[in-house]
């Protein structure tokens, strides 16, 4: 039988506003079903997310969900997962939204290993605005304000959540779709600040600038790219030259963030 | 029984305010001068299973608060200007999604970094348009450290009727300056709790107007779904350009403010009954004030004070009329003329207006205000 992801949709809030090609929908697809095998309660569960194209997903799903402002959905989420430490929180949003703008945010939150799990949709391209360069996109790449070439280097999101602090970080990419609900529903049972990277496209504004003819082309790209990091321990430093590593990249456990906030309350006598 | 006492500073008496109001949850960042809120909201908040929470930076510090608020706490910030111009952006966000909170603001010269120790009352406007669009804002202004500890119970309590971020004001010299409080009594000060949804959850939308101007909240967890956004919203809480609707619920969300203006709005009159000259102060600036007035009297100047309490919304009323009856306003405030304008605004030309304004890190004394009146025709 088919799965219905119509239990996680909000009635009547269909067609979203993604366009054809897109992969946010496919990640949409992927957190649902993750949902779906951890039987979170709907109410239960906050989907916070930013601005941005990625960032309009919470408003899909039947949960109790915070559409912030641009970068903002870690901080916000730490301020609702703080004070109801019980509910399940799920950060969504963008390259953009979450590096740049929320650059501050999404670093402290790995820090603080807070227990959320953010999941980024890096299509390497500021989208809803038209086609900006993003930090996640490749130097040398066209976007509508790198007509030349972008001269920026790149972030590696997974890197960067690693260097500071995150315990649970994974990869993977819109084409590898059966893998998305995996590796969320992997991070949403972690303890602390997981992160899960999705590769994802636009073909709308980065694709056409960068000579993709067409979304199957940039889904090609992605299955071409991928290699799974247990694949990747055979391979050598040659072969693995411009490919990216998917699965679960870094799993650690470290004291979690509301956990040693309670234990605050403990030595303040707040108990009580 | 006696009643306890304490010599307090305005920002520590700003923090019991907080927690006798039932505040139990704090999001802030370290600047001068408010960090006194900060550290005794670190001590005191987890005592009663409260959270207290340092962020990153300012906006990440009105963005939990905002989370905090969502999921069913009553919240609190403190922050100075600088720091008050970096929160504008969630305050904004506070506004349209309408979510209660605090914001303590302790007034220090600027713009930018400015005097960081040196007093100042230069915020006003940037509490009352710092966020852009159309918005309602309500800001109070305490004049001593037991006003400090009343208006922040008074603020959650504006906050949690109106559903709205609320701004106190406090100028550097209230909050650092030391003096005797009373701690209130359960009971002694009115605590309001924000309206919750008495509707079943499937029936719940987070801006149903059918309850009046100010729809009940619930809180994330609390066993109600709803979506909350930045963007103009329906009653559902979902996204909307619908020209109707966006027009009405602007409408709305500043109707809730003016619609109440009467409540909202507290002041001080002083020595007004038959007053000539009228001295229009603030917060601090408002004790030299009454200082000048006394000893105008013992002079045989008829002086009296008008002191604003709440500053947004301003007391036009109040100043419409008294511009009928005295002959001059003497604005003394610690800023170059941000109250004088509003003064103009009402008085519409039927009274004389002279500002008293330094921004040299300096109070106003009495003496300047004493000074002043000579110069009332």
């Amino acid at each position: 039988m088919a799965f219905d992801y119509e239990k996680f949709i909000r009635p009547g809030k269909l067609p979203h506003i993604w366009c054809p090609g897109c992969g946010h929908g496919i990640v949409m697809k992927g957190l649902i079903r993750a949902m779906d095998t951890l039987n979170l309660k709907k109410e239960e569960t906050a989907i916070v997310s930013g601005i941005g194209c990625a960032s309009r997903l919470p408003g899909y799903i039947d949960c109790c969900t915070l559409h912030t402002a641009h970068g903002r959905a870690a901080a916000f989420a730490t301020g609702v997962k703080l004070a109801k430490p019980e509910m399940n929180v799920i950060l969504v949003g963008g390259d953009g939204d979450g590096t740049a703008i929320g650059g501050n945010h999404f670093i402290h939150a790995c820090r603080r290993n807070i227990n959320m799990t953010y999941i980024i949709m890096n299509n390497y391209i500021y989208g809803m605005t038209g086609g900006q360069f993003s930090p996640c996109t490749p130097t040398g790449h066209k976007a509508s304000t790198t007509p030349y070439g972008n001269p920026d280097p790149g972030f590696d999101v997974a890197k960067l959540a690693i260097g500071a602090g995150a315990t649970f970080v994974a990869r993977g990419t819109a084409f590898h779709a059966n893998q998305i609900d995996k590796l969320i529903a992997e991070a949403i049972q972690h303890k602390g600040f997981s992160v899960v990277e999705i590769l994802d496209d636009c073909p709308t504004t980065y694709g056409r600038r960068n000579k993709y003819k067409s979304v199957i082309e940039m889904m090609n790209r992605l299955k071409e790219v991928a290699v799974p990091v247990k694949a990747a321990e055979k391979m050598t430093a040659e072969q693995l030259q411009g490919k990216v590593l998917t699965g679960v990249l870094h799993k650690v456990e470290r004291p979690e963030y509301c956990e040693e906030y309670a234990k605050v309350i403990e030595r303040a006598g707040g108990n009580k | 029984m006696s009643k306890k006492v304490g010599f307090l500073q305005g920002n520590e008496a700003a923090a019991h305010g907080a927690l006798y109001a039932g505040c139990k949850f704090f999001a802030g960042y370290p600047i001068t001068p408010s960090t006194e809120v900060s550290e005794v909201l670190s001590i005191e908040l987890p005592k009663v299973g409260g959270k207290f929470i340092q962020m990153e930076d300012e906006i990440g510090a009105m963005a939990a608060l905002l989370g905090g608020a969502l999921a069913g706490q009553k919240a609190l910030t403190s922050t100075s200007g600088p720091g008050l111009s970096l929160k504008q952006e969630l305050i904004g966000y506070g506004c349209i999604a309408e979510i209660p909170c605090v914001v303590y603001n302790v007034m220090r010269g600027g713009p930018s970094t400015g005097m960081p120790t040196g007093p100042s009352q230069s915020d006003v406007m940037c509490a009352r348009w710092g966020t852009h669009g159309d918005h309602a804002t309500i800001a109070l202004m305490p004049a001593s450290v037991q006003e400090t500890y009343d208006m922040i119970v008074r603020a959650f309590n504006l906050a949690e009727k109106y559903r709205m971020p609320v701004h106190v004001l406090p100028d550097e010299i209230v909050a650092h300056m030391r003096e005797r409080i009373e701690f209130r009594e359960p009971g002694e000060l009115e605590v309001i709790d924000r309206a919750t949804p008495t509707v079943p959850p499937a029936e719940y939308k987070p801006y149903d107007t059918k309850f009046g101007d100010v729809p009940p909240l619930a809180a994330f967890g609390s066993g109600y779904k709803f979506h909350v956004t930045g963007l103009n919203k329906l009653p559902d809480g979902f996204p909307t350009t619908k020209a109707e609707y966006v027009q009405a619920e602007e409408e709305r969300q500043i109707r809730k403010v003016t619609a109440n203006i009467d409540e909202i709005v507290e002041f001080e009159e002083f020595k007004l009954e038959d007053a000539e000259i009228c001295v229009v102060a603030y917060g601090s600036t408002s004790r030299s004030a009454r200082y000048a007035v006394n000893e105008a009297r013992e002079k045989g100047i008829k002086a009296g004070m008008f002191r604003i309490k709440t500053f947004w919304p301003f007391p036009d009323k109040q100043i419409k009329a008294l511009a009928e009856k005295v002959k001059g306003f003497i604005v003394p405030e610690m800023n170059l003329g941000m109250c004088s304008l509003e003064i103009e605004r009402c008085a519409q030309g039927k009274a004389q207006i002279l500002g008293i304004n330094r921004v040299d890190g300096e109070p106003i004394n009495p003496e300047q205000i004493l000074e002043k009146m000579k110069e009332v025709k």
